[in-house]
């Protein structure tokens, strides 16, 4: 109950779940769920943890989008040729991650700030180029390997429905994990390096540490983001799932979700999910068909457009909305 | 060795053309601590325009649809400068950093729903003969544009160095409150940085364009002028265009010499891994001032 100190809180958290529990799987059809659902949920995920790194401690990295890859393949390496039950490589996966995203975090405790972007774009490129030209780990040709079928405990998830109960019960165990941690001491370390590094130091902050903390914690999510994405969502380990302009829109997800928020993981990657269904409706009435390359062009300008909208008028992005509601909820009824 | 020297001369021409692209980002950077990632979405919006200009919409000559060219991009970064980035002035540096991501996303879309999608070929009649000198074959296509290349960056240097404007944009590079208390306009002086830098997108964006067509591939490009700002030092722009050819030929030898025993296309990560080594080492680059806060 620590967690949400005030009863709309609560209460909107306790509707959300009936809603996510109960409401989607009786009434979202298969499409919705599988094609809008479990995406928004991965990528909340992967959101959250790019959050951690850029929104808490203020480290930006622009190779999020290869440690994904890296947990995808390692689910993949880890399930469907060595055996090991699903959840545990689901977890596995993302402890590979990590370790492969402290590595490239390592030149965070000489660099900082443009330095620090460039050097994780490094580790986007070095990371694609070794998983297409390693063959033990792409194993197909192109780097794309097929979904094994899944089994918990000798029940099969087959159905969308199972998948979908799969995904949402490691978002909200890991969510919970990560709110834990980003109000605890470290998410407060975190945000002291966050707003001044130096300062952090002189009160105690032990900067390497909690920075490498940040890069395990932060690729921990990417890489089973990653892993949830091609077992339950693509079906295929793809390295082309996960390019470079993925890392850059999940930059933009945390601008328009909020930066240091939970909250604004899922905001940010719901919006990025549905911008491009929501375009379709929308232009859908006037035209028949709407052609693939309008349709992605409509959805750079308003993404590009959402960014410096909010970066201008509301920097920490929708989740403040939501929490400017809750101040005056706080006090309620009294607003003095 | 003839053949090392061939591939040697292939790459510095390749570098020429990176070191363009860079040019964008270190002028920027120098004048306002931006880092510009849109800087190849200008590029590409830059090309498409020209080739609007010129075959599209219009039949303009090609100084005509040029002069235009440049125009829109002066348009753009007033747009850039006085809608977006002014109210983001006292802002951290990231959040401008970030905001430019934003102008990076509507550039290629505005630029590819004006302009259509599909690749065009751009065709501004330069002579693609083949020298042959000292026993190395050279394209005279690369030579123009190493001489372009040659001609902008001195044409940038005698602007720096002997025009009040250059002198006033230096000032502001070095030291925006200072600047701002001898009487300079910031905003003023950003806005003539971006309109440089739209001038540098546009050559850099005749040439990418013509080499490789009008495409979307023109604002990834932008990533490979990353690691030559990392070598160069981001501040200097001799350094962009030594560190241009550096890696231009570097990856050139690498994915040669070294490609085929590690089964090839090092191309895409090569230049980071120079960028690591220098990073490592020299953190301010190869010929940048040592302001690197250390961590």
């Amino acid at each position: 109950m620590a967690i949400f100190p005030i009863p709309l809180d609560r209460w909107g958290f306790i509707f959300m779940l009936f809603l996510a529990f109960i409401v989607v799987p009786l009434f979202a059809s298969e499409y919705l769920v599988t094609n809008i659902i479990i995406p928004f949920y991965c990528f909340a995920l992967s959101a959250f943890g790019l959050n951690v790194l850029a929104g808490y401690a203020g480290q930006v990295s622009l190779g999020h989008a290869a440690f994904m890859a890296v947990g995808s393949y390692a689910s993949f390496i880890l399930y469907g040729r060595y055996g090991i039950p699903l959840i545990p490589s689901i977890l596995g996966a993302g402890v590979i991650a990590a370790i492969v995203g402290t590595f490239f975090g390592l030149p965070s405790l000489r660099i900082k700030g443009f330095y620090l972007a460039i050097s994780t774009l490094a580790s986007q490129f070095l990371i694609e180029w070794i998983i297409v030209h390693w063959q033990w780990v792409s194993g197909g040709v192109f780097g794309t390997i097929e979904a094994p079928d899944m089994f918990i405990f000798g029940g099969a998830i087959d159905t969308y429905i199972k998948k979908y109960y799969l995904v949402l019960c490691m978002v909200i165990l890991l969510m919970t994990f990560g709110k834990n941690l980003v109000r605890g001491q470290l998410g407060r370390n975190w945000m002291a390096i966050r707003d001044v590094d130096y300062a952090a130091e002189i009160i105690g902050v032990n900067l390497y540490r909690d920075k490498l903390i940040a890069f395990s914690v932060s690729t921990f999510y990417a890489g089973v983001a990653g892993s949830l994405i091609t077992l339950c969502y693509v079906g295929v380990a793809n390295i082309e799932e996960f390019n470079v302009m993925v890392s850059f829109a999940l930059v933009g997800m945390i601008i328009i979700g909020g930066l240091g928020t939970i909250l604004g993981s899922f905001l940010g990657a719901g919006f990025f999910v549905m911008l491009p269904i929501a375009i379709n409706q929308g232009l859908g009435t006037f035209m028949e068909v709407v052609k693939p390359d309008i349709l992605s062009n409509i959805e750079a300008i308003i993404f590009g457009g959402l960014i410096v909208f909010f970066l201008i008028v509301e920097p920490y992005g929708m989740a403040r909305l939501w929490h400017t509601i809750k101040e005056k909820m706080r006090l309620w009824p009294f607003p003095y | 060795m003839a053949f090392f020297f061939e591939v040697f001369v292939s790459g510095l021409m390749v570098g020429i053309m990176y070191s363009l692209v860079a040019l964008g980002f270190s002028l920027i950077f120098k004048a306002s601590n931006v880092f510009n990632m849109a800087q190849g979405a200008m590029s590409l919006f830059a090309s498409l325009a020209l080739y609007g200009f010129l075959e599209q919409f219009f039949h303009f000559p090609f100084w005509l649809a040029f002069l235009c060219t440049v125009g829109v991009m002066t348009i753009i970064a007033y747009v850039i400068v006085f809608v977006i980035l002014k109210p983001l002035v006292a802002r951290p540096p990231l959040m401008l950093f970030m905001a430019t991501f934003g102008v990076m996303y509507l550039l290629e879309g505005f630029g590819q729903s004006i302009y259509g999608t599909q690749a065009k070929g751009l065709e501004i009649g330069i002579p693609d003969n083949v020298y042959e000198v000292v026993g190395i074959l050279i394209s005279s296509f690369d030579l123009f544009f190493a001489g372009i290349a040659a001609a902008l960056v001195g044409g940038l240097a005698w602007f720096f160095q002997k025009t009040r404007n250059g002198r006033a944009l230096r000032a502001v590079s070095d030291d925006h409150e200072a600047a701002l208390s001898v009487g300079i306009p910031l905003l003023k002086a950003w806005y003539l940085t971006w309109v440089i830098a739209g001038v540098v997108a546009t050559v850099a964006g005749v040439a990418w364009g013509t080499r490789i067509g009008v495409q979307f591939s023109l604002s990834l490009i932008a990533l490979k002028a990353l690691p030559i700002l990392i070598i160069g030092g981001i501040d200097s722009i001799p350094g962009v265009i030594i560190a241009g050819l550096i890696v231009g030929a570097g990856e050139n030898l690498g994915e040669v010499f070294i490609g085929p025993y590690v089964g090839g296309g090092i191309q895409t990560f090569f230049p980071y891994l120079m960028a690591l080594v220098v990073l490592y080492f020299r953190p301010y680059g190869l010929f940048g001032k040592e302001i690197v806060e250390r961590v």
